[in-house]
């Protein structure tokens, strides 16, 4: 029977490799080791795991690429005995877009176009990770201006806000919470407006550059700011009310989709799911970069590493980035909103029509770009769904030699079968929701 | 029967009741398919968040009658092919189209599933309508939720027009109209200063 | 020995005396390399990779893998940033190591060759390697000896060649841009 449906998928997708080998020609070793053994499962798990349901009892099922959990174009492959999930096996690269090789074919102006529409849910974070790596290869990461950095935590955390916003929609949507969906999206524009109205983009903004950020504030942020964030913390209460402390809410999320914290480690997960577990990991508090170490906020920690924990997780780190948006707003210096320096940052427009030298380096810098010296670099941020870091090879020239974001969300669909694992087919719904993935940026 | 309707058979409808409306049948037709348009979730990229975004309650695709986005494609009407469509994805989005059934409209949302957008590279299948006949590209990166209504009242008028359904049976094509981007228009009422020029 | 100047084959103690290569169980290292902006740096050889990698997991506290990242240096015109001893091959593959406790971070840069591209696979001693071996893998054509899944994870199954190598074009159509009038 599975052997059809896998010949029906190949014939009409082409997949034909993509396969989960029939678990009865498998021993209990290959087993193990498929499911990643060195996490050393306990007695219980690995029982359950190698245990023989019989001949003609286990299907396997595909869920995806189109699907319609909102969560962009994965496949997972699923064994099911009955609706139990016994393995899985999640297939990428169905948005695969060539963007580390277009990379090359950029300058380091133009990289921010092209990174930040990885994670497009929150996009200012890619193009964060690109530009940190891109000064750490220039060497001008101390003198970037405090204006352009207080703008770039500003942006960041409203671009966190926005970004959580959008996983409680879909998140609750998902679980059957369908107002939340509505909700969340009402809450989200109006910080998609204020996105707008500074960088002049509702998404995929390419505000922050190297050297800074491409233009300043607009007048009357801070009261539009201001506005949005007295409102928030009414709506989160909502929320609370309408999820967190409902029965079904939490029967449906509590006990589900639970990863230890030694296999979230082992699995190179970070973010909300290493924090669920109970592991107070974050790059903000923990690396600093920017000016995180000037701010007062706490590390939403969970306990039982299930997707009760994240979602609670990410709620609160709303609560936690309205907090450091207040302290931004209330500390904002005054000052250039970047570097002068005119060999990285574009002179001012009004410049050119004075100066044959403004007029000469913007030329270079928009047409042939400026030189990053020979060298490689990482950079990391704490973006919403964990570490996103950057991995910037330079050859000296103009445009990247090699430009490689690491994404979380590659990372996090790696615990997915270990999540997934003897839970109910509904449950495999929540446990992908929770995890939050943005393809995007894990094809890239 | 003619009695129970209050038609004088002498007289003709002209004489009935004002509880008749009439019209052609095809006429109806039209209207109740552009009323009723339901999308398939066909949701690839960046593109997708601002078609939910277009769901949501700022923009409402309710009030076109069109905020049940059908999984099944077998179900739906509407193929809104939103974000950029990679080799792998290609053949599944065929495969979708296929099992829609007529009548089935396409929308390419923004500028990667118009035209391959920025990535004119080796992943990315350049223009969707390489793949599926396209009515209406809407362009944008991403086209904001105005953009979106303007694609779909769009293809509303040319289904009203009964300009697609010759279309479709004369050369099995897509309408292939090309509509403005209007982004910004809701963005809010104080109009705002952009300081980049020190 | 008589007692006048040191013998002429005893250098004195100046700069043109080689610093004893810094190493860590064995393997070369830098500590503050120009070229890695002053990131920790580990260069195993081939042999050396896994058992390097094993014990920095299990003696220093470097339990997470971050990413396993490929690096074509092909037609690389400037100094590979490499310390003397380490043979720069065409291909890199960059592990990205950390330790949670003490907040610190490795760089592990291994040199591939072109001719045969085989590595060991890191998927034993951290399984989160999975995902990212196979992307080196699908993009690069290096194999990962031991990993449970070898398979192309970005491309189509049956796609040839391996795109982010650099004698592979970006595959761009030549595009002409022409203004349109009928837009509704």
């Amino acid at each position: 029977m599975s052997a059809d449906l896998t010949d029906t998928a190949q014939a009409l997708t082409s997949e034909g490799a993509q396969e989960l080998p029939s678990r009865t020609g498998m021993g209990a070793k290959e087993l193990l080791r498929e499911a990643g053994a060195v996490l050393r499962m306990s007695e219980a798990d690995t029982a359950v795991l190698v245990a023989d349901p019989g001949e003609d009892q286990t299907m396997i099922i595909n869920m995806g690429p189109q699907h319609p959990s909102t969560h962009g174009v994965l496949r997972l492959m699923l064994e099911l005995d009955g609706e139990t999930v016994l393995r899985t096996k999640p297939v990428m690269g169905y948005l695969h877009t060539g963007m580390e090789k277009t990379g090359e074919d950029l300058t380091f102006l133009q990289g921010g176009t092209n990174v930040t529409r990885m994670d497009y849910a929150s996009p200012i974070f890619n193009e964060l990770a690109f530009c940190m790596a891109a000064e750490q290869l220039l060497g001008i990461t101390e003198a970037i201006p405090a204006r352009a950095v207080w703008i770039r935590m500003l942006m960041s955390e409203l671009n966190r806000i926005t970004s959580h916003l959008l996983f409680l929609a879909t998140n609750g949507m998902d679980i059957g919470a369908v107002s939340m969906m509505l909700w969340g999206w009402r809450d989200r524009e109006q910080g998609l407006r204020i996105l707008e109205a500074i960088t002049g983009l509702r998404m995929n903004h390419n505000y922050i550059r190297v050297g800074g950020v491409a233009a300043d504030l607009p007048d009357g942020w801070r009261d539009m700011t201001l506005r949005y964030l007295d409102g928030l913390p009414a709506r989160l209460d909502e929320y609370d009310v309408l999820m967190t402390d409902q029965p079904i809410w939490r029967e449906r999320l509590q006990g589900v989709g639970t990863i230890t914290a030694q296999e979230a480690i082992a699995l190179g997960a970070t973010g909300p799911i290493l924090r669920s577990t109970g592991v107070a990991w974050d790059l903000r508090r923990d690396e600093p970069y920017l000016a995180y170490d000037r701010l007062d906020f706490d590390v939403i920690v969970g306990s039982y590493g299930d997707c009760f924990d994240r979602y609670a997780v990410r709620l609160n780190e709303v609560r936690e980035s309205v907090k450091l948006v207040h302290q931004i707003v209330d500390a904002m210096p005054n000052g250039d909103y970047r570097i002068q320096d005119r060999k990285v940052t574009p002179p001012p427009r009004a410049r050119i029509d004075e100066s044959m030298e403004a007029l000469i380096h913007h030329f270079k810098i928009f047409t042939e770009g400026f030189k990053v010296p020979a060298g490689e670099a990482y950079a990391a941020v704490e973006s919403p769904r964990g570490e996103l870091g950057c991995y910037l090879v330079s050859e000296g020239g103009a445009k990247p030699w090699r430009m490689h974001i690491r994404p979380p969300s590659f990372m996090h669909l790696q615990c997915l079968p270990h999540m997934m694992r003897g839970g109910l087919l509904a449950d495999g719904v929540a446990v992908v929701s929770s995890v939050d993935p943005i393809m995007g940026e894990v094809d890239r | 029967m003619v009695k129970l309707l209050g038609i004088d058979s002498d007289v003709g409808l002209d004489g009935a009741d004002h509880n008749l409306l009439t019209g052609t049948l095809e006429g109806l037709v039209k209207w109740a398919r552009q009323k009723s348009i339901f999308p398939a979730t066909f949701g690839l990229a960046c593109c997708a968040i601002e078609m939910m975004g277009t769901g949501g309650p700022h923009y409402d695709l309710a009030r076109y009658g069109m905020e049940v986005f059908r999984a099944s494609p077998r179900q739906a009407d509407l193929m809104i092919v939103a974000g950029r469509v990679s080799q792998k994805m290609a053949p599944v989005l065929r495969q979708i189209y296929d099992q829609m059934v007529e009548p089935k409209w396409v929308i390419s949302m923004g500028v990667c599933a118009s035209s391959g957008g920025m990535f004119n590279n080796y992943a990315i299948v350049q223009g969707v309508d390489q793949v599926v006949p396209v009515d209406v590209y809407a362009p944008g990166c991403p086209p904001g939720p105005e953009t979106l209504q303007h694609a779909i009242l769009t293809l509303h008028k040319v289904i009203a027009s009964g300009e697609l359904t010759r279309r479709r049976e004369d050369r099995g094509g897509g309408a292939g109209i090309l509509i403005e981007q209007l982004d910004g228009q809701t963005a809010g009422d104080e109009p705002v200063t952009i300081h980049g020029s020190r | 020995m008589t007692d006048t100047a040191p013998p002429d084959d005893i250098a004195a103690p100046d700069e043109s005396a080689a610093p004893e290569p810094d190493t860590w169980h064995g393997v070369r290292i830098e500590r503050d390399s120009a070229f890695s902006r002053g990131q920790l740096v580990a260069h195993p050889t081939i042999d050396q990779y896994v058992d390097f990698v094993t014990a920095l997991r299990d003696d220093d506290g470097y339990w997470m893998c971050l990413d396993v990242i490929g690096v074509d240096y092909l037609s690389f015109a400037a100094p590979r940033g490499l310390p003397p001893g380490v043979a720069p091959e065409r291909f890199e593959v960059v592990v990205l190591l950390m330790s949670v406790n003490d907040r610190s971070r490795v760089r592990v840069r291994l040199q591939v060759p072109a001719a045969d591209p085989v590595v060991p696979s890191l998927f034993d001693v951290h399984p989160g390697t999975e995902a990212p071996e196979r992307e080196v893998f699908d993009l690069f054509g290096i194999r990962f000896d031991g990993h449970p899944d070898l398979t192309r994870i970005l491309m189509p199954e049956d796609w040839d060649g391996h795109p982010l190598r650099k004698d592979y074009g970006i595959g761009a159509i030549p595009v002409q841009f022409k203004g349109i009038s009928n837009v509704r």
